[in-house]
């Protein structure tokens, strides 16, 4: 276990290193000057030039990478365009909101993708299991950001349950998440369908059945320990699509997260500030995917030892 | 002489029957479509919008960019089967011409992400080595972004636009394509076949396009409907943040970005955008499910 976990950190440290390369490559085809944009309209061109060497912006471009890499592993990210703050201040503030949304969002995933999924795989092709696959399939087909508009429609405008948007109380977070994790709903609760199938035909589980053990038992005790193995990986790989979704749902309800942030920080042209919110969402999504293969490995290897 | 005949007689007639084979393979493939009711109506779907796509000049009511400020925000009705929006415009026309926008900015991603993919994925599986290794850290580093968050470093590097968007989703494409390709090109490359091609002289293009691209092409088409979906939606996606079509550009996209602002008045704006849309996810994914039981029953799920 131990092995795999230090096989597992080896192998993230270059990925991190290749991620933080690739947004920096990307941010240095940024038409225009960042040394001008940051000194604004009508600066001389004094100004622009100590600017640009106080920023260090006239040193080769590898000196800049490492020096961008530093600062990164010390909390510097540079100074946003807009407000001339530390871009790392207004990230610190918003991260926190996203993470929320989609940890809540992961658990909506994880009850209704799992308790529909269990539905269904109990009487396969039975009215239930055609009628929660449906919904399922319309639940990975609409638009994320249309299926926030519309439940903000019914429910904060005509029955006026949940406030329009913020995110202050849960009463405020309820359809922001229950929009991000549909999708993630649908999937796992096909994964689960499919995957208690299969466990269902598996040898075990006829024994318990000619044990005499009841049928409620056997798939709560039998089946679905073995079934949900499978599942747990793709609702990791949803926690990251999840983060990535925060970007449209906290557009949709007007939520001052990390994905507003950076959206807002491309139409207002603010570079440093989608650098550091691209970077420091793309680490955390990292993060938890090694967490999730830990755990993985984990449960699967408990399950090797029974 | 007489042997050299025999041989050639014999060829003839194992290439013959390698024919029919493929001719029989395709049938079944047909039946097993045909058969299967949910990737029958998918199929369905996906050609009615290539259908609306390519008549929509024919099939719209009213010019989708004709501003009629005495008509805006129509509820429903006859004359307006989707009613009109702030400006007036007819949202049916604006949803049978964005029908090319939203369908061609998937279509090019896809392909795109796809032959980039397969190019770097079928040269990673079949030279295997440093170059493997080169390839695999590449796409694994690709990977490791969630693919909207890519999206967003390459349209803010490149500027909001249509044509952006199909780049950068044509580009959160390609590790998918690509691995798909390395794994089954290192499969087929073992086999004897390959082996025999290139006793007979054959190069490595030859061999890897004209001979292994073939037989990998069943879970690379699977893929590339399925996938179809998921550029739909994130183009869409990334054209409501508005940081791809720009407005009056009826994509789907944009037009639901723009009924946002009138979801409390006239929430018919928003409504038939994302219906249309979704519809034509639910056909590529039914659809696609389909190809995949179809092309493969071992991946059925």
């Amino acid at each position: 276990m131990l092995a795999f976990i230090t096989k597992r950190l080896a192998q993230t440290i270059p990925v991190i290193f290749g991620i933080t390369l690739v947004v920096f490559l990307i941010m240095q085809m940024v038409p225009g000057d960042s040394a001008q944009v940051l000194a604004g309209e009508g600066a001389s061109k004094e100004t622009i030039e100590n600017l640009r060497h106080n920023l260090g912006l006239d040193r080769p471009l590898y000196v800049q990478y490492f020096d961008s890499i530093a600062g990164l592993f010390q909390g510097d990210l540079g100074i946003s365009a807009k407000s001339h703050q530390p871009v790392i201040n207004e990230i610190t503030t918003r991260l926190p909101i996203s993470v929320e949304l989609a940890f809540y969002s992961t658990l909506i995933t994880i009850i209704l993708g799992m308790t529909a999924g269990i539905i269904s795989a109990v009487r396969p092709y039975s009215v239930s299991d055609m009628s929660v696959m449906v919904v399922a399939l319309l639940g990975i087909s609409f638009p994320s950001f249309w299926l926030g508009l519309i439940l903000m429609y019914i429910f904060s405008v005509e029955l006026q349950w949940f406030p329009v948007s913020g995110w202050d109380s849960v009463k405020h977070m309820i359809l922001p998440a229950f929009t991000l994790g549909a999708s993630g709903a649908a999937i796992v609760a096909r994964m689960t369908r499919s995957s208690m199938l299969e466990v269902v035909r598996q040898d075990y589980i006829r024994t318990a059945r000619a044990k005499g053990i009841r049928g409620y038992l056997v798939i709560y005790k039998h089946a679905l320990r073995n079934a949900l193995i499978p599942v747990i990986t793709v609702v990791g790989l949803q926690f990251g699509a999840l983060l990535g979704g925060t970007v449209l749902i906290e557009s949709v309800f007007a939520i001052n997260g990390l994905g507003r942030l950076i959206v807002e920080s491309i139409r207002m042209r603010d570079i440093p500030m989608v650098q550091g919110g691209i970077l420091v969402a793309s680490l955390v999504f990292v993060i938890v995917n090694l967490f999730v293969d830990i755990l993985y490995r984990f449960f699967n290897r408990r399950i090797d030892l029974n | 002489m007489e042997a050299q005949l025999k041989t050639q007689q014999e060829a003839i007639s194992f290439d013959k029957l390698r024919k029919q084979q493929r001719i029989e393979r395709i049938e079944a493939f047909i039946n097993r479509m045909v058969r299967n009711k949910a990737a029958l109506v998918g199929g369905l779907i996906v050609l009615f919008y290539i259908v609306i796509a390519l008549f929509a000049p024919f099939l719209a009511p009213y010019d989708p960019f004709a501003i009629d400020l005495a008509n805006k925000l129509q509820a429903p009705s006859l004359e307006h089967w989707m009613g009109t929006d702030d400006k007036g415009r007819d949202i049916l026309s604006r949803i049978l011409y964005g029908s090319r926008l939203s369908m061609g900015v998937g279509v090019v991603a896809v392909l795109f992400g796809a032959i980039f993919g397969v190019i770097m994925g079928m040269a990673a599986g079949y030279y295997g080595g440093w170059i493997d290794s080169v390839i695999s850290r590449v796409l694994d580093i690709m990977l490791a972004f969630p693919g909207i968050l890519l999206a967003l470093a390459i349209i803010s590097a490149l500027g909001p636009s249509l044509f952006n968007v199909t780049v950068a989703v044509g580009v959160f494409s390609v590790p998918l394509f690509a691995r798909i390709a390395r794994g089954s090109t290192m499969e087929v490359r073992k086999l004897e076949y390959v082996d025999a091609i290139r006793s007979l002289g054959a190069n490595d293009g030859t061999i890897i396009f004209l001979h292994i691209l073939p037989n990998i092409l069943s879970p690379l088409i699977v893929q590339g409907t399925l996938r179809l979906a998921t550029a739909i939606l994130s183009a869409a996606g990334l054209s409501f943040l508005g940081l791809g079509a720009q407005p009056p550009s009826p994509e789907w996209g944009a037009m639901l970005s723009n009924g946002r602002d009138f979801i409390f008045s006239a929430p018919y704006m928003a409504i038939f955008p994302g219906l249309t849309i979704a519809l034509l996810v639910m056909g590529c994914n039914l659809f696609g499910d389909g190809l995949r039981d179809a092309l493969d029953p071992r991946m059925k799920s």
